[in-house]
């Protein structure tokens, strides 16, 4: 098994009386971008601070890079970089200062500011006040602040938030290469399914403070069971004749035959039985389940 | 010690452009500036007078002082206990800064520690000004006997004395402002406290010196009577109590803080 940069054993925590995490157990590994999804207010946004230790974790439930992270936080923080929830920047500093200024705090050499900068295409506006950036480029400077220090490990709240179709694929594109390329780990919550879809290698589903799933992206898809969909001129009559021949029909619809798909072999199969019946099939296709429902079903079982 | 430093590096590159660093030099530049543009214009007033130099020194100063201490430094403490605190605030900058890899006790201290210097450069300036100008003035028109009497220690231990016992203001002010991200209740909080503080001390009350917001004037109502001399009268001792005890609670507001 490959080496765990994040793991919680049966994390909890509380608001008040209100339970945020419940019984949570992450496993990311070396290497990895994990989407960490859920619907809002689902606990994503606490989780991730209990990974920064800006909240509080029960001892021994929180471990980074194999590490307790209440006995090592300076340790643990020194080697990841972070995003979350809106960026934090200071609005009468330039983007520049904002990363210079982090670089003081970091102990990096001031230059590596402009690098930043330019990696997340705000060379032109270094000098801007950042109170005057729009929302998008405050984003990337948020990016920017969170990859300064090179750290192994990012944490990504919803990264893409405000950003337009361009800034979209650019940070998709760049969290790809960077765990690709250059070994990162890579946590990006998400309230969309089709954008975590695009990129991660695994996936968290976490509603209401619990995982619902955990797993690779093949997994979650495994998940939905793909049906057949059969087109043909004479729905009820081909319905008929399925049933006789014992398969066992999910949906059909005016235009439309469903069953459960087990294999090519056995959809020719179908397809000549109704072709040899005298029946015209337009079309029989495999179809996955949409992951965006399948999503929407974990999460509504909870 | 690393990450004291590291943050308060940061404390001042992060303000040095902002209000907040800036009045601590041109509040005594300007407050000295006028009092000695007004003796200048006086001068054959004043002169006339025939002030003995250490009663010449004691007037030049004692106007900055009285303006200063009593208003100006107590409003100018709540300031910078607010400024240091809302850049913060104003950015929701609070868990960022609390995400670095640093010492959280360091990142509090520094700030603290950040607001006292600038009250320190802010007074050393007062002082700086006072004698500097006085001297420029007796170089203007040398009428003026200020090079006859060496107003360093009585400067020097005076605005010592301010600057101690504005620490306590700012201890509990820190607090104020670490809880409130707003402008009005540590401003309206500390207007209030700088103006009874003002009335206790003034009126003799005896147990002014329990109030935070008394002691600037405590300072210099004291200087008139009795223990001018002494520099850790028990007002002053009182301030630097209020200033620990408030600073080691900020720290657990501070710590719960980033919880939020």
């Amino acid at each position: 098994m490959s080496e765990l940069v994040i793991e919680t054993r049966g994390l909890n925590y509380n608001f008040g009386t209100q339970k945020v995490v419940d019984n949570l157990s992450l496993h990311v590994k070396k290497g990895s971008i994990y989407g960490f999804l859920g619907p809002n207010g689902a606990g994503k946004t606490t989780t991730i601070k209990i990974l920064l230790n800006l909240l509080k974790s029960p001892a021994g439930t929180v471990f980074l890079f194999g590490k307790e992270i209440n006995t090592h936080r300076i340790e643990s923080l020194k080697r990841l970089g972070a995003l979350v929830e809106q960026p934090a920047i200071y609005s009468h500093l330039s983007g520049k200062e904002n990363l210079i200024n982090r670089c003081i705090l970091l102990g990096l050499n001031k230059s590596k500011a402009a690098d930043l900068l330019q990696l997340v295409g705000l060379t032109e506006a270094a000098n801007k006040k950042a109170a005057n950036y729009s929302l998008g480029m405050k984003q990337r400077l948020g990016i920017a602040l969170a990859l300064l220090p090179d750290p192994e490990l990012l944490l990504l709240d919803e990264p893409t938030n405000g950003l337009d179709p361009n800034g979209i694929i650019e940070i998709r594109n760049l969290m790809i290469d960077l765990a690709t390329n250059h070994g990162k780990t890579i946590l990006v919550s998400s309230h969309l399914l089709s954008e975590i879809e695009r990129i991660a290698t695994h996936v968290g589903i976490i509603n209401k403070g619990k995982l619902l799933f955990q797993g690779t992206i093949d997994e979650l898809q495994n998940l939905s069971k793909p049906t057949l969909e059969i087109e043909t001129s004479n729905i009820i009559g081909a319905s008929a004749l399925l049933t006789e021949h014992g398969y066992a029909l999910t949906v059909s619809e005016s235009k439309r035959l469903s069953l459960l798909f087990s294999s090519s072999e056995e959809s020719a199969r179908i397809n000549a039985i109704l072709v040899n019946s005298g029946f015209q099939v337009s079309s029989i296709y495999p179809v996955r389940k949409d992951l965006e429902h399948l999503f929407l079903d974990i999460t509504k079982n909870n | 010690m690393r990450s004291l430093i590291i943050s308060l590096q940061s404390e001042f590159y992060k303000s040095r452009k902002t209000l907040a660093f800036w009045a601590a030099i041109i509040l005594p530049l300007v407050i000295c500036g006028l009092i000695t543009i007004g003796f200048f214009s006086n001068a054959e007033k004043v002169i006339a007078r025939n002030y003995p130099p250490d009663a010449l020194w004691g007037i030049f100063s004692g106007t900055a002082l009285g303006i200063m201490g009593m208003l100006i430094l107590p409003f100018y403490v709540i300031f910078m206990a607010f400024s240091v605190n809302n850049i913060e605030h104003k950015n929701d900058t609070w868990k960022t800064l609390f995400a670095q890899p640093l010492n959280k006790f360091s990142i509090y201290a520094a700030k603290y520690l950040y607001a006292v210097l600038l009250i320190l450069l802010s007074l050393f300036l007062f002082a700086a000004l006072t004698f500097a100008f006085g001297h420029l003035l007796h170089l203007l028109n040398s009428q003026f006997k200020f090079n006859e009497f060496s107003p360093i220690e009585m400067l020097s231990k005076l605005y010592l004395k301010l600057f101690l016992s504005s620490l306590g203001i700012l201890s509990v002010q820190f607090i104020i402002s670490l809880i409130w991200g707003d402008f009005l209740k540590p401003m309206g909080i500390g207007f209030i406290g700088v103006i009874m503080g003002i009335i206790v001390a003034s009126k003799g009350w005896e147990y002014a010196y329990l109030i935070p917001y008394s002691h600037p004037t405590l300072v210099l109502t004291l200087n008139k009577s009795k223990g001018a001399h002494d520099i850790f009268t028990r007002d002053i001792y009182s301030s630097l109590i209020y200033a620990l005890v408030f600073f080691i609670i900020g720290y657990f507001i501070v710590a719960r803080k980033s919880v939020k």
